[in-house]
C-alpha cells in the first residue's frame, strides 16, 4: 500500500493596530498583498471597518457607560458578579460577528479570521490555507 | 465513509477517536496530563492566588505592611475611641467610620488583586512577522538596527511607539513595560509597592478611590481621636486621659505621619486625572509646555469634567491575559519556514481561550471532513492526481513530524491535487474555524488551531 499524504499548509497575515485616533482599539484597513488573490479589497475593508466600529461602541463614553460606572462603584463593583459589563457584551457580539464572517465569507475562500481578543487585541490574525498533497512512491 | 459518521462521532470522546487509528502508530500526546491554566505558564514575574483569580506583583511585603497598618489603626479606633465617642457625642461616628473603613479595604483589595491591564506577549508567529517587517524597513542589512520605534500622529501630536524586546510588540501609546513585574501594562501609571501591584488602565480608578477614601479615613480618625483626648482631659486631666487610652496616642502618631503623604498623593492624582495624564507622563514631562510651545496632551478631552468621568466612570475593559483559561497541549514546532509558508508536521503550541462545546463539535466535523478527503484522495491515488502547479519542494528535514513514521514520507515534492478543490465545497465553512488537526493516521486526536500532515494508505 502506498501512502498518500494530504497536507494543509497555512501562512498568516497580521493586521496591526492603528493608533492615530489614540488608545482606542482600531485596526488598520490597509489591504495586505497576500490576500489579493483570495478576497475582494472591499469585502476585507468592510469586515475590518465593522470590527473597528464594534470596538468603538465598546469603549464609547456616554450617558450609558457613566451610569453603569457610577452604579458599579456604588455597589463596590459587586454588581459585576452577576452582571456583564458593557464591554464584555460587545466582545460577545464581536465574537459572533467574526464567526459569522468566517462561515459566510472567509472559510469558503480558504481563509480564517482569529478573534483579536485571543491575541490580546494586538492584531487581527488571518490564516491562509492552501491545500497541497504529497504523493509518494507512485 | 460518508458524512453521516459525523453524527455518531459527535458522541465520541477524545480517547475513542484515537483508538480508531488503523496504523500501529502511538498517539504522541500524553493523554493523562491534567490541563494547565494559563496563569501557571504566565511569562511575567507575577504571583497568582486562588487558581488565577488573584494577581499580584512578586514583592508583596509592603502590601502586608499597608494592610496591617490600616487594620491595626482602625481596630484600635473602634475598640478604644468609639465607645467613648458614641456615648459622649453620637453613635453615628462609628457608623461613618465603619463605612469608610470597609470602602478603604474594598478598594485596596480590588487594586492589589486585579490585573492592571497587562498586555500579553506576542505569539511566535506575530513576533516573526514583526521582525520580518522591521528587517524589510531597515533594508535587510545584517547589523543590529537602532532601537525600534514607530511614529504615529495622535490628535496632532507626534507620539513615538517603542518596540518592547521582552514582549516582542510595539507598545500602544501610554503603555509601558514594568521592570518589576516584567510585563507591558496599558496606560501604565506606576508600580506601587504599597498595594503590591502595578497601577494601570484597569485598576487606576480603584487606586484613586483607595487613596481618596484613605485620606478621608485618616483625617476622620485623627480628628476624632484628638476630640476623644480633649473631651477626656476635660474630665480627668490631660495626662490621665493619655494614660487611660494609650491606643489613642499610637493612632495619632500613625495618622499624623500618614496624612501628609496620603492627602498629598490624593491631591496629585486628582490633578493627573483632571488633566488626563499618567504619573509616568508627568514625571517625564511628556506633555509639559516646557518641551515646546506646541506641546499639549493629545489624550485630554479638553475639560476637567470629561477627563474625570472618563477616568473614573468610563467602561472597564476586560483582562487581556485570560488567566483562568486552559492551555492547549504543547508539542514541539517545526523548523522555521524558508519561504513564508509554514508546513506543520506537529502541533505548535497555541493558546486559545477556554474552549466551549462549539470547539468539540468543530473538531469532530473537521475530522469527518478530513476523513472524507482521505477517502477521496485514496480513490484518486492511482493516476487521477493531476499536478496543477509545481509546488515548492519540501525537504524531509523540515518535517519533524514524530507521528508519521519516516518510511511513509519518501518523495520530497508536493504535488497539488485536484482533490482539494472538489472537497472544498463539501467541507463546511465552520470546519476551518479555529480547529487544529493533530497528525492523522487514519483518525487521530484533534487539537485546536494547528494543522497536521495526514497520511492514508491507498488501497
Amino acid at each position: 500500500a502506498t501512502p498518500t499524504h494530504l497536507l494543509l499548509c497555512s501562512s498568516k497575515v497580521f493586521i496591526q493596530r492603528h493608533y492615530s485616533s489614540g488608545t482606542i482599539c482600531k485596526f488598520q484597513t490597509k489591504f495586505p498583498s497576500e490576500l489579493e488573490s483570495r478576497i475582494d479589497e472591499q469585502q476585507f475593508e468592510e469586515t475590518i471597518q465593522t470590527l473597528n466600529n464594534l470596538y468603538a461602541e465598546a469603549e464609547k463614553l456616554g450617558g450609558k457607560s457613566y451610569l453603569e460606572g457610577c452604579l458599579a462603584s456604588l455597589t463596590a463593583y459587586t454588581i459585576f458578579l452577576c452582571m456583564e459589563t458593557h464591554y464584555e457584551k460587545v466582545l460577545k457580539k464581536i465574537a459572533r460577528y467574526i464567526k459569522d464572517q468566517n462561515e459566510k465569507i472567509y472559510a469558503p475562500r480558504g481563509l480564517l479570521l482569529t478573534d483579536p481578543i485571543e491575541r490580546g487585541l494586538r492584531v487581527v490574525e488571518i490564516t491562509i490555507f492552501e491545500d497541497r498533497s504529497i504523493g509518494s512512491g507512485r | 465513509m460518508h458524512l453521516g459518521v459525523s453524527e455518531s462521532m459527535r458522541e465520541c470522546e477524545y480517547s475513542q477517536i484515537s483508538t480508531r487509528s488503523s496504523t500501529p502508530m502511538e498517539t504522541p500526546y500524553k493523554k493523562r496530563t491534567p490541563k494547565k491554566r494559563k496563569w501557571e505558564i504566565f511569562p511575567g514575574r507575577n504571583k497568582f492566588y486562588c487558581d488565577g483569580r488573584i494577581m499580584m506583583a512578586k514583592q508583596t511585603g509592603v502590601f502586608y505592611l499597608t494592610l496591617i497598618l490600616i487594620l491595626v489603626t482602625c481596630g484600635l479606633f473602634f475598640s478604644f475611641d468609639c465607645p467613648f465617642l458614641a456615648q459622649q457625642l453620637t453613635p453615628v461616628i462609628p457608623v461613618i467610620g465603619g463605612v469608610l473603613f470597609l470602602f478603604v479595604l474594598g478598594t485596596l483589595l480590588r487594586t492589589s488583586f486585579s490585573d492592571p491591564g497587562v498586555l500579553p506577549r506576542a505569539s511566535p508567529d506575530e513576533a516573526a512577522d514583526l521582525e520580518r517587517q522591521i528587517d524589510v524597513a531597515n533594508g535587510g542589512t545584517g547589523y543590529r538596527p537602532p532601537p525600534r520605534t514607530k511614529e504615529v500622529v495622535i490628535n496632532g501630536q507626534t507620539v513615538k511607539l517603542k518596540y518592547c524586546f521582552t514582549c516582542k510588540i510595539f507598545r500602544p501609546p501610554r503603555a509601558s513595560h514594568c521592570s518589576l513585574c516584567d510585563n507591558c501594562v496599558e496606560r501604565f501609571d506606576h508600580h506601587c509597592p504599597w498595594v503590591g501591584n502595578c497601577v494601570g488602565r484597569r485598576n487606576y480608578r480603584f487606586f484613586y478611590m483607595f487613596i481618596l477614601s484613605l485620606s478621608f479615613l485618616t483625617i476622620f480618625i485623627f480628628a476624632f481621636v484628638i476630640t476623644h483626648i480633649i473631651l477626656s482631659s476635660h474630665q480627668n486631666g490631660f495626662l490621665s486621659a493619655l494614660k487611660n487610652s494609650p491606643a489613642s496616642v499610637l493612632e495619632v502618631v500613625v495618622c499624623f505621619f500618614s496624612v501628609w503623604s496620603i492627602v498629598g498623593l490624593s491631591g496629585f492624582h486628582t490633578y493627573l486625572i483632571s488633566s488626563n495624564q499618567t504619573t509616568n507622563e508627568d514625571i517625564k514631562g511628556s506633555w509639559s509646555s516646557k518641551r515646546g510651545k506646541d506641546n499639549y496632551n493629545p489624550y485630554s478631552y479638553g475639560n476637567i469634567f470629561t477627563n474625570c468621568c472618563a477616568a473614573l466612570c468610563g467602561p472597564l475593559p476586560p483582562s487581556l491575559i485570560d488567566r483562568r483559561g486552559f492551555v492547549e497541549a504543547d508539542v514541539p514546532q517545526l523548523a522555521p519556514p524558508t519561504n513564508g509558508i509554514t508546513i506543520y508536521g506537529s502541533t505548535q503550541s497555541q493558546q486559545s481561550h477556554t474552549s466551549t462545546a462549539d470547539m468539540k463539535t468543530l473538531r469532530v466535523v473537521v475530522l469527518a471532513s478530513l476523513l472524507l478527503i482521505l477517502q477521496l484522495s485514496s480513490q484518486m491515488a492511482r493516476g487521477h492526481v493531476s499536478t496543477a502547479s509545481p509546488a515548492s519542494t519540501i525537504k524531509s528535514s523540515t518535517i519533524k513530524s514524530s507521528t508519521v513514521s519516516p518510511s511513509t514520507i519518501k518523495s520530497s515534492t508536493i504535488k497539488s491535487s485536484t482533490v482539494s478543490h472538489s472537497t472544498a465545497s463539501t467541507v463546511k465553512s465552520s470546519t476551518l474555524s479555529a480547529s487544529t488537526l493533530s497528525t492523522m493516521t487514519a483518525a487521530s486526536t484533534v487539537k485546536s488551531s494547528t494543522v497536521k500532515a495526514v497520511s492514508a494508505t491507498a488501497s
